[in-house]
C-alpha cells in the first residue's frame, strides 16, 4: 500500500514582521512572515527541503521527482530535473513539474500515490515548494510567505498510508498570474472567499469522506489550505471538525505559502502525530483535492528529520522594509549592470556535476577529495583515476574567510570563506550567519543558493550556512 | 652556478627605461601611454632610429583585446617580431622575462618591452567584480588576498596597524615619485578608519585603479656600453606559476607560495645567499597591504610571523635596512596590471643608477622586483645589479 515514508520541509530562517511592512519597526513576538531572502527561491527551497526529506535513504532509490510550485523561476525550462540534479538523483530519474494552481502539492502527493500504487514507480519524492511576491504595499504582500514541504512516497514501511484520494475542478477566475505579471492578481476578496474557496473545499472534502467512509469527527488532524486565517476557521466550523484537530494554518509565522501551504502543515501534523491517526490534508486551486492518510507504527521509526518545528526554531528578523525590498530586488538600483547573455550554457553545463550537484572526486591513487572535477590530482599527480563523491550532504569547516563589502548585495558584507569539506578546499560564502560570529574552525553545511541572476536566468550554486546544533 | 643561472645572470643589460604619468588617464588612448613610455625609454637609451635599433618587442597586457599589433602600431615598429605576454600581474614582469631570455638566447641584440593597461576605460570604479562566473562568486581581488588575514592574525598577533603603517609608508613614498598617481600622505587614523573594502582590507589597504605603461630597453650586456656607461645587469628573472591556493588542499594560508618558490630560483640565478644583507632595495607587490607583508617573509627577507615587529621598526622605509616600494608602489602608482613589472623595473634602473631623487637609496647596487597575481596563482621576480 503506498504512503509516505519520509517528509522534511524548508522555511526560510529570514522573517518579516508584519509591523515593518510599510516602513514600521520591527515588534518582537509580533506577527511576521517568512520571507526567501536574495540568494533563494522556489528552487533551491525544495532542494534543502528534499535533501531534509532524504537524509538516510538511499538516493539512488528514487525513482520519480515531482515538483510542484507556482513560482519556478523558468516558463520553458523543468524545474524538477534541477532539483533532482542538485539532488544527485539517477540519471534515469522520472521528473515532472506540476503548476499553475496552488493545489499543485497535493495533486502531486496524490499523483505521487497513484504512481506507487500503480507499480510504475517505488519511490517518488514529492516537493512543493513556493515563493510569491505579494505587491510592495499590498495585502498580498502581508499575506503570503514563502515555503517547501518535501515528502518520500512509497510502499516500503510508510509511516502513514493513503487511504482515500478526491478531487474537484472549477473554472474561477479568482487569482491569477498572467504572462509577464510579477505579481499575483485577485478578484474581490468576498467572492473569491464566497464563491471560490468555500464551496470548493466543502464540496472536494464531503466527497472524499463519502469515498472514505468517515465523517467529520474521525479525523485526529486536519491540515486545510486557506488564503486567511479568517476564512479557515469558517471553513473548519462549517465542514464540523473540531477546534483540536485542525491543524495551525501558520498565518503570522510562516505567511500564506502557496502551493506548499497545506503540505507544510502536513508536515507539522506528521511530526506531532502518534502511531495510529487518521489525517485529511486538502489543498485549493481552480477546485481542490484532498486525501485522507491513516499513521503506522512506522512513523516511531523514522529518524528526526528537519520538519517544521525545526525550521520555526531558527530564525532572523529582518530589520527594515528597505532591506527586504532590496532582497527581493523591489527597491530600485543601477547595479550591477545587466549581462544579456548571462553565463555560458556551455560552462554550464560542462560543470552540472560540481556546480549542481556538487560532487567532488576522490582520487583513487592517493584518496584525497578535491573540488571542482579536475584531470590531475591536486595532491599525487595521478590523472584521470577518479570517483565522483556527493559533498552536499557533508559537512566541513572554515578554513579562512574575508568580509566583502565590495560584492553588490542587499545587505553587505558579503562573507567569503575557503571551506574545508573531506579535505577538498572550496570557495563558498557563508550566508545565515552573522558576520561577527565567523571564526576559522567553525563547522559548516553545504546549502542550495542562487549566487546570482544574469541574463535574466538564475544561476544555481552552493553556499555555506553554519552546522546546526541540532542536526534536526 | 646553476645551470640557469649561467644562462641569464650577467647576460643582458638594461640601457633604457621609461614610465608614462600614471592615473586616470581620460584623455590619453593606450597607444599614447604606450608611445611616451617608449619614447622615454629610447632617449634614455640614445636610441633615435628604433624602427632600426629594435630588433624585437615584447609586450605585456591583460585588458587589451589587440593582441601585440596595439604596440607594434602605436610605435610603428613593423617587419619585427612582436609578442603580448599574459600573466595576470606578474604580466609585466613576464614580458620582460622573455625579452631577456631572447637577448640571453643570443637570438636578438636590442629588444624593447612595454607593459601597458588601461582598465580605466571600463566604465566602472575599482578592480573588476566579475559576474559571468557560474561559481565562486564574489571574485573580487580584495576579497582573494583578504583570505590569508584571519589567519596570519590568529597565528602571528598581527593586526589592521600593522597593515595601516604600510599603507602610510607608500603613501609617503608616492609623494616623492614624480610619475605616480596618488601624491598624498595619510595617517594610521585615515587608515584604519577609511570604509571596509574587504575584511580586513579597508580603502587605504588597497592599491589604486589607474591607467598606466613602462618600457625598458635591453641589450646584449657586451653591447651595452654603446647606449650607456651605467648599464644595469639582469641577475635573474623568473616567474612561477603556483595552485590556485582556494583549492589547494596543502594552504595554510600564512604565505601565497609562488613567491617563495621564485624567490629561490631568482636568488640562485643572482648567486644570493642572504637576501635581506645583500638586496639595498625592493618593489614589492602590494597590490593590498597584506600582500606586502607576506612577501617580507616569503621572500626570505625576514622569518616567517616577524613582519610585525619589522613594520614597527622601520626596516622597509625609505631609511631602514631595506627600503621597499620607494616610488610608492602600487599604492600610489595604481596597478595597470602589465605596467606594473616594467614600472618596477623602472624605478629599480634608477635606483641603482643613482636617479632616484629624493627617494634615492645611497649606495643601492642590487635591487629586487616582485609581482604576484591571480588568485594569486603567479608570482614573477627580477634582480638587477650594478658591477
Amino acid at each position: 500500500m503506498s504512503g509516505l515514508e519520509s517528509y522534511g520541509a524548508y522555511v526560510p530562517p529570514t522573517r518579516l514582521g508584519l509591523s515593518t511592512l510599510g516602513g514600521g519597526a520591527p515588534k518582537e513576538g509580533g506577527p511576521e512572515k517568512a520571507v526567501a531572502w536574495n540568494d533563494e527561491d522556489a528552487v533551491t527551497m525544495a532542494v534543502t527541503a528534499g535533501a531534509a526529506c532524504l537524509r538516510g535513504f538511499e538516493r539512488d532509490s528514487v525513482d520519480a521527482v515531482l515538483f510542484a510550485s507556482t513560482t519556478y523561476p523558468m516558463k520553458e525550462k523543468q524545474g524538477a530535473a534541477l532539483v533532482a540534479r542538485a539532488l544527485d538523483l539517477r540519471s534515469d530519474v522520472r521528473t515532472a513539474d506540476l503548476s499553475g494552481s496552488l493545489r499543485a502539492g497535493i495533486s502531486a502527493l496524490r499523483s505521487a500515490a497513484d504512481a506507487v500504487t500503480a507499480g510504475s514507480a517505488r519511490r517518488v519524492l514529492v516537493v512543493a515548494s513556493d515563493c510569491r511576491l505579494g505587491a510592495p504595499g499590498s495585502g498580498q504582500e502581508r499575506n503570503f510567505g514563502d515555503g517547501a514541504a518535501a515528502f518520500l512516497v512509497g510502499d516500503a514501511d510508510p509511516i502513514a498510508t493513503f487511504e482515500a484520494g478526491h478531487a474537484v475542478a472549477e473554472e474561477i477566475v479568482d487569482l491569477w498570474r498572467a504572462e509577464g505579471d510579477r505579481f499575483v492578481h485577485s478578484w474581490e476578496e468576498r467572492f473569491v472567499v464566497q464563491e471560490g474557496y468555500l464551496p470548493g473545499m466543502t464540496q472536494v472534502v464531503e466527497g472524499l469522506l463519502e469515498k472514505a467512509g468517515a465523517g467529520a469527527g474521525d479525523f485526529e488532524r486536519i491540515a486545510l489550505y486557506a488564503p486567511d486565517a479568517r476564512s479557515h476557521a469558517t471553513l473548519a466550523r462549517k465542514l464540523g471538525f473540531s477546534r483540536e484537530a485542525v491543524t495551525d494554518p501558520l498565518f503570522g509565522r510562516v505567511g500564506n505559502a502557496g502551493c506548499a501551504a497545506a503540505p507544510l502543515q502536513l508536515v507539522a501534523t506528521l511530526e506531532t502525530a502518534s502511531p495510529g491517526e487518521r489525517l485529511l490534508v486538502a489543498g485549493y486551486g481552480d477546485g481542490a483535492e484532498a486525501v485522507t492518510l491513516a499513521t503506522t507504527a512506522g512513523l516511531e521509526k523514522l529518524g528526526p528529520r528537519r520538519g517544521l518545528a525545526w525550521h520555526l526554531a531558527r530564525r532572523w528578523t529582518v530589520p527594515s522594509y528597505d532591506l527586504y525590498l532590496k532582497a527581493r530586488n523591489l527597491g530600485t538600483s543601477e547595479y550591477p549592470m545587466p549581462e544579456d547573455q548571462g553565463l555560458s550554457a556551455t560552462i554550464h553545463h560542462r560543470e552540472r556535476d560540481d556546480d549542481v550537484s556538487f560532487k567532488g572526486q576522490r582520487c583513487q591513487a592517493c584518496g584525497a577529495v578535491q573540488f571542482p572535477a579536475q584531470r590531475v590530482c591536486e595532491s599525487c599527480f595521478a590523472k584521470d583515476r577518479f570517483d565522483r563523491v556527493r559533498l552536499s550532504d557533508r559537512s566541513g569547516h572554515v578554513v579562512t574567510y574575508t568580509f566583502d563589502f565590495f560584492f553588490p548585495t542587499p545587505r553587505p558584507p558579503t562573507v567569503v570563506t575557503i571551506s574545508d569539506i573531506d579535505g577538498a578546499r572550496i570557495h563558498l560564502q557563508l550566508v545565515d550567519c552573522d558576520p561577527r560570529q565567523v571564526t576559522t574552525g567553525m563547522a559548516i553545511e553545504p546549502s542550495f543558493r542562487c549566487i546570482h541572476r544574469v541574463g535574466g536566468r538564475p544561476n544555481y550554486y552552493w553556499k555555506a550556512v553554519p552546522l546546526p546544533e541540532e542536526p534536526a | 652556478m646553476s645551470r640557469a643561472a649561467e644562462a641569464i645572470r650577467d647576460r643582458v643589460a638594461v640601457v633604457g627605461v621609461g614610465c608614462c604619468q600614471f592615473g586616470e588617464n581620460w584623455d590619453q588612448a593606450p597607444s599614447d601611454m604606450i608611445v611616451d613610455a617608449a619614447y622615454e625609454a629610447y632617449a634614455d637609451a640614445g636610441i633615435d632610429r628604433p624602427q632600426e635599433q629594435i630588433d624585437a618587442v615584447f609586450t605585456g597586457s591583460i585588458y587589451s583585446n589587440k593582441g601585440p599589433h596595439e604596440c607594434a602600431d602605436a610605435l610603428k615598429l613593423f617587419e619585427k617580431p612582436v609578442t603580448m605576454v599574459s600573466n595576470y600581474c606578474a604580466t609585466g614582469t613576464d614580458a620582460f622575462r622573455c625579452g631577456v631570455m631572447s637577448v640571453a638566447a643570443g637570438l636578438y641584440d636590442t629588444v624593447l618591452v612595454v607593459g601597458y593597461d588601461k582598465p580605466k576605460d571600463r566604465g566602472v570604479a575599482g578592480p573588476s567584480v566579475v559576474m559571468s562566473q557560474v561559481r565562486d562568486l564574489p571574485q573580487t581581488p580584495a576579497g582573494w588576498f583578504a583570505l590569508c588575514a584571519a589567519t596570519y592574525f590568529e597565528k602571528y598577533g598581527a593586526g589592521r596597524e600593522d597593515l595601516a603603517r604600510i599603507s602610510v609608508k607608500n603613501h609617503h613614498n608616492g609623494t616623492l615619485a614624480p610619475n605616480s598617481f596618488l601624491k598624498r600622505e595619510i595617517t594610521l587614523e585615515d587608515a584604519l578608519g577609511a570604509r571596509m573594502i574587504s575584511w580586513p582590507f579597508g580603502l587605504y589597504d588597497c592599491a589604486a585603479q589607474t591607467d598606466g605603461a613602462a618600457a625598458a630597453v635591453i641589450t646584449r650586456a657586451d653591447l651595452a656600453s654603446r647606449y650607456r656607461d651605467d648599464p644595469v645587469l639582469v641577475k635573474a628573472v623568473t616567474v612561477m606559476a603556483g595552485p590556485n591556493p582556494q583549492k589547494d588542499p596543502g594552504n595554510d594560508f600564512l604565505r601565497w607560495k609562488p613567491t617563495g618558490w621564485a624567490a629561490k630560483v631568482a636568488y640562485d640565478q643572482a648567486g644570493i645567499g642572504d637576501p635581506m644583507a645583500e638586496i639595498d632595495v625592493a618593489q614589492l607587490h602590494d597590490c593590498f597591504t597584506l600582500t606586502e607583508l607576506l612577501s617580507y617573509e616569503d621572500l626570505g627577507f625576514i622569518q616567517k610571523g616577524s613582519a610585525k615587529e619589522h613594520i614597527a621598526e622601520g626596516t622597509f622605509e625609505l631609511g631602514g635596512a631595506l627600503p621597499v616600494n620607494t616610488d610608492g608602489g602600487l599604492k600610489a602608482f595604481g596597478h595597470p596590471t602589465g605596467a606594473t613589472g616594467v614600472r618596477m623595473i623602472y624605478e629599480n634602473t634608477l635606483q641603482l643608477q643613482g636617479r632616484a631623487g629624493e627617494r634615492q637609496v645611497p649606495g643601492a647596487t642590487t635591487a629586487l622586483s616582485h609581482n604576484i597575481g591571480g588568485h594569486p596563482t603567479a608570482c614573477g621576480i627580477a634582480i638587477l645589479g650594478r658591477s
